[in-house]
């Protein structure tokens, strides 16, 4: 399969990045590994005018410490997240979550702004980013923002990122010593979660339970007020609008919630 | 657009279109047929070649991604004077493969995860071939294969690059024989 034709320009910074955006209008894309958009675009779900390469802007990669936060450059790729021994011992469960992404070919390509900003609600990082509770750096023609990551995922592939807009960062809560938990469910090798979730400081993110990445609110109420795990975890699909697909029904994907979380709390990852 | 890439160590300067992937960019400008196009949708890993040393499945890699980088296909794993590399005698020698459709994939992934993790578990190897599919052997004998591979290659500095003279060919034609 082979994309429709498009130009392609190689951004040197993100200013440039950011003027080429504008130059080309809502009809440019960002590429930076292009594991999300290349495959939308070989079956034509996605016909972009312009690619505008972010890949070789290397000020866009890597991992850093920043007062209580650790910051994730856009352009960093999963398997550079999956290896960071800073994030190992900062941010366990996203070095871990990064790991469970596609496989290893596709870690050597993928990014965590690309897979934040194509905002697969059962993907790995956009749940994982929603329990870690941290916030997504943007630039624009308008200067610098943060949106935390409540407020970033807004529907089914979609983000607050604007189309004039560059995610150039993630940061996270610095806490290596914070109880986390990672379930997710599949049931072939290299595959989304049927139901995923990921805990982390009493916050609960559930991953193919609705149109976004959404957090358990029901069940990280009942924590608060001192439920036990399993009181907790029964609440998990409170409020959740699953799906269904030929891998699961809504109430089977209810039930693994309920069951998926249990585990998370307990601290389980698998 | 022109790029300018080095495949199996030969710089190649190429006039492409954006759209053209890294597959069709080696298999029918380069005529390098090693890597396959199998399901066409980065799930199967028979496309994959390494990008500046690591596994990449090339059917989501845009040839002007490449430009500037260097790109390895099975066919540049073999030496000169025609000696397989390590990885690939560890397939022959322990049946890591039927049909063959998935080995250059399966070599070249197997390459790369040798290459990251030198002495890896059998449950390593299964997991570092997540993103590789083979329809024949039930992957038993390529596990083995891997195995195999990593046992010979030795110590942590070792490369998965071509076997050193004479050793594990010999050995082969004396099994073969």
């Amino acid at each position: 399969m082979i994309p429709a034709s498009f130009d392609y320009e190689v951004a040197e910074s993100p200013a440039h990045a950011i003027a080429l955006l504008a130059e080309h209008g809502e009809d440019a894309k960002l590429l930076a590994g292009g594991h999300s958009l290349l495959p939308m675009m070989k079956v034509r779900l996605a016909q972009p005018a312009v690619l505008v390469d972010i890949a070789r802007v290397t000020e866009l990669s890597g991992i850093r410490l920043e007062g209580d936060e650790v910051v994730i450059g856009a352009t960093t790729r999963h398997a550079e997240v999956a290896g960071s021994s800073l994030l190992r011992s900062e941010a366990p469960i996203l070095a871990y979550a990064a790991a469970q992404v596609g496989d290893p070919q596709i870690r050597h390509r993928g990014t965590i702004g690309g897979s934040l900003a194509h905002a697969d609600p059962s993907a790995d990082l956009p749940m994982t980013l929603l329990a870690l509770g941290g916030s997504v750096e943007i630039s624009g023609p308008s200067g610098v923002r943060a949106v935390g990551v409540d407020d970033f995922f807004v529907g089914p592939f979609e983000s607050a990122l604007q189309p004039d807009e560059l995610l150039t960062a993630v940061r996270v809560p610095r806490g290596g010593s914070v109880r986390w938990g990672y379930q997710k469910f599949v049931r072939r090798a290299n595959d989304w979660a049927i139901v995923g979730v990921a805990v982390y400081d009493g916050r609960v993110a559930l991953a193919s339970m609705g149109g976004t990445p959404l957090r358990a609110s029901a069940t990280e109420q009942a924590l608060r007020s001192g439920a036990s795990i399993e009181e907790a975890a029964a609440l998990a699909a409170d409020g959740a609008s699953p799906g269904y697909d030929f891998h699961a029904d809504a109430d089977y994907r209810a039930h693994l919630a309920r069951v998926l979380t249990r585990r998370a709390l307990e601290g389980k990852t698998g | 657009m022109e790029i300018k890439l080095t495949v199996n160590g030969v710089t190649h300067s190429d006039e492409v279109e954006p759209r053209l992937l890294l597959v069709h960019y080696l298999r029918e400008t380069l005529g390098l047929r090693a890597a396959n196009i199998g399901c066409d949708t980065t799930s199967c890993g028979a496309c994959t070649v390494l990008l500046d040393g690591e596994s990449v499945k090339s059917c989501t890699v845009l040839a002007v991604q490449a430009a500037g980088r260097s790109v390895a296909t099975a066919e540049g794993l073999v030496a000169a004077d025609g000696t397989m590399s390590v990885v690939q005698q560890a397939f022959r020698e322990n049946h890591g493969l039927q049909c063959g459709f998935c080995t250059p994939g399966m070599v070249m992934a197997s390459t790369s995860l040798l290459a990251e993790n030198p002495h890896p578990s059998e449950q390593e190897v299964r997991e570092g071939l997540e993103g590789n599919f083979c329809r024949c052997t039930g992957y038993h004998n390529i596990v083995r294969s891997v195995l195999a591979a990593a046992d010979k290659l030795s110590g942590p500095s070792a490369s998965a690059g071509p076997a050193s003279e004479g050793s594990a060919s010999t050995d082969e034609a004396e099994v073969l024989a």
